[in-house]
């Protein structure tokens, strides 16, 4: 597990079923190119909305955590 | 293929320094002239120090080479005294376009800023900076350009460099203080030298046409990624002068480069982006790879490397030339105090530091550029296509968009010249940065006035009212009397009337934007170094912080 300083571990969402869900929607009609497209669309946007590279970097840690490759970025 | 343009054929002329039964001595010898050799030249030349260049060649660059040259590299080669040249041949531009596919994904402008002498960028064939430059060495005095001299041999003795120079009749030795190396990427001193530059080889190639065509295109630079008439890859599209076109095409590291630049493969790509009706003439076609590379120092011992035969940069962003102009921007001026025993050798180290951590920002730029454009990996592509697909209609995925970062100078800021801030300022003009410009008296600007070689003040006095103090002329006047550097300082504001001693000039900042650019409230003082990077700025008016920092400045302390 990585320690954060910055980005928030703790539930943040009130429905949290609501947007699992819409995410899974969303890709049900892609095809898998479409898919990764969205996805990093998504991405990009979501980042953009955070706007604090440290906090960016703390989730991108964990989401390459134990993924097969060094974590260093 | 047809030609717009000429280039002339330089006469070899024998030397008298040939007959001379020892070697004879140059302070200074330049290799190499491409436009940072002979920059280095001209430099030496507005310095005071006697020099030579030599070039195992007689013409200029053949074919149009670099294209775009910054403002930056604009304002250098005005103080060299090719500026001018330039921007009335060059074509001016500050808009670019990025496409997608079919698709404008934005428009930026690259200076959105007014009150600036010089734009932001020019287009113009390198084979007319050339003939520029060689021109203006001809008028100048005590330097000395000789085509057809190749040098074969360099040895570095205790207090000089020895070199051995080829020419068609004959051989002969030369001795100097300092050799500069700007015989260009494939540097043959730096081989002889059993010296290496490193770094990453991109599998890629890129197509170059030329074209010659009438049209009413506008004078911007059109980036296209993916478009319909070149699908996979990506096209750039510029303006220089005479009506050619710069087309770049990106091939992809399986094309033949002998294939792809004959005009019968070169032409059906030209009229799937131009439409068959535009009529053009191929000019010159090159295929080109490139490197991300650079020497692990600039500096051995009496040696300087310059430009691409230090560094090399893929082309996306202009980094090549126009950083080539800030290396010999920052080294002359060094040598010029060197020599003259007023600064320590020891100074010279600063060129070292300063230009490699330059060099490293443009290949960190020049790297990611390479990356965005010709994406490594599936997923990396995927990033690209949506940030593309996003920026087209929102604003914040045009940030990420990277068609080349624009050359920009460098800022030294961890230099062991600078002295650090003991006060807050508004705006950009930190130490190690190079000066901005503005407006000043009646038609000049400020970035003319301290291209005077020498180290330079800017203050803004307590008064606003054109009155000086007796204290703060005092000061200033012992400064300049005092330094053993030359020194001069300008008053922002100071009434002409006023009588001022030596070294001290009054300039008028009617619209008040030296005012605006340097947070320029009453007492704060800047320090300017030759090569117009600030050196120190302070709040107040302080003879002895000011004189420290002139120490620091040169490497005396």
């Amino acid at each position: 597990m990585i320690e954060t300083r910055k980005l928030n571990v703790q539930p943040t969402l009130s429905r949290p079923d609501d947007f699992y869900n819409a995410l899974v929607e969303m890709h049900r009609e892609l095809s898998e190119e479409q898919s990764r497209l969205a996805n990093a669309k998504l991405i990009l946007l979501l980042a953009n909305q955070i706007g604090d590279e440290e906090t960016l970097e703390e989730a991108l840690k964990i989401a390459a955590e134990g993924l097969n490759k060094p974590t260093v970025f | 293929m047809l030609q717009t343009h000429q280039n002339p054929v330089y006469e070899y002329v024998h030397s008298a320094d040939q007959d001379s039964p020892t070697p004879v001595h140059h302070p200074v010898i330049v290799v190499g002239a491409g436009p940072i050799g002979m920059a280095a030249g001209l430099d030496a030349c507005t310095q005071g120090i006697p020099a030579v260049i030599l070039d195992d060649n007689n013409t200029v660059s053949i074919g149009s080479r670099a294209v775009c040259y910054a403002k930056r590299a604009l304002e250098i080669l005005d103080r060299l005294g090719c500026g001018q040249r330039m921007v009335d041949k060059g074509i001016t531009w500050n808009l670019g376009k990025v496409f997608f596919r079919d698709d404008l994904v934005y428009t930026f402008n690259l200076l959105p800023e007014a009150d600036h002498h010089r734009p932001a960028f020019i287009n113009l064939q390198q084979y007319y900076l050339e003939e520029y430059m060689v021109d203006r060495i001809r008028q100048a005095e005590q330097l000395e350009l000789r085509w057809k001299s190749r040098v074969t041999a360099v040895e570095e003795k205790e207090d000089r460099v020895e070199i051995r120079v080829e020419t068609p009749d004959g051989e002969y030795h030369l001795t100097c203080d300092y050799l500069i190396v700007a015989d260009g990427a494939n540097s043959g001193i730096r081989k002889m030298m059993g010296l290496e530059s490193s770094g990453q080889v991109f599998q890629d190639r890129f197509l170059i046409a030329d074209v010659v065509m009438e049209t009413d295109f506008p004078p911007e630079r059109w980036f296209w990624f993916d478009p319909p008439f070149h699908q996979g890859g990506s096209t750039l599209l510029h303006r220089q002068a005479d009506n050619v076109w710069r087309i770049d095409f990106q091939l992809g590291w399986d094309a033949d480069p002998e294939e792809e630049k004959k005009p019968e493969n070169v032409i059906p790509r030209l009229k799937a982006m131009l439409g068959e009706e535009t009529e053009f003439a191929l000019e010159w076609t090159s295929v080109y790879t490139f490197q991300c590379r650079r020497m692990e120092r600039f500096r051995h011992g009496r040696l300087f490397f310059v430009g691409d035969a230090a560094h090399q940069v893929s082309p996306f962003g202009a980094r090549g030339a126009n950083s080539g102009f800030q290396d010999t921007d920052n080294l002359l001026w060094k040598l010029k105090l060197v020599l003259d025993g007023k600064a320590p050798e020891r100074l010279l180290d600063s060129y070292d530091a300063e230009r490699v951590a330059a060099a490293d920002e443009n290949l960190l730029n020049s790297t990611r550029s390479t990356d965005f454009i010709t994406p490594k990996s599936e997923m990396s592509g995927t990033f690209r296509d949506a940030t593309l697909l996003l920026a087209e209609e929102y604003p914040f995925a045009r940030g990420l968009v990277n068609s080349g970062r624009l050359s920009l100078p460098a800022v030294y800021r961890d230099s062991p010249l600078n002295t650090s801030d003991e006060a807050s300022f508004d705006g950009r003009m930190t130490p190690g940065t190079p000066s901005t410009d503005a407006p000043v008296n009646e038609g000049d600007w400020w970035l003319q006035l301290i291209a005077n070689n020498r180290f330079n003040g800017l203050y803004f006095p307590q008064e606003t009212d054109g009155g000086l103090g007796d204290r703060e002329l005092t000061t200033l006047s012992t400064l300049v009397e005092r330094a053993e550097v030359p020194l001069d300082i300008r008053v922002v504001g100071a009434a002409p009337r006023l009588e001022l001693p030596a070294g001290i000039h009054p300039v008028a900042d009617s619209k008040g934007v030296l005012k605006a650019r340097f947070d320029g409230r009453p007492g704060t003082f800047y320090l300017f170094r030759p090569d117009q990077h600030i050196a120190a700025r302070w709040r107040g008016l302080d003879r002895e912080k000011i004189e420290t920092a002139l120490q620091r400045a040169t490497g005396r302390i």
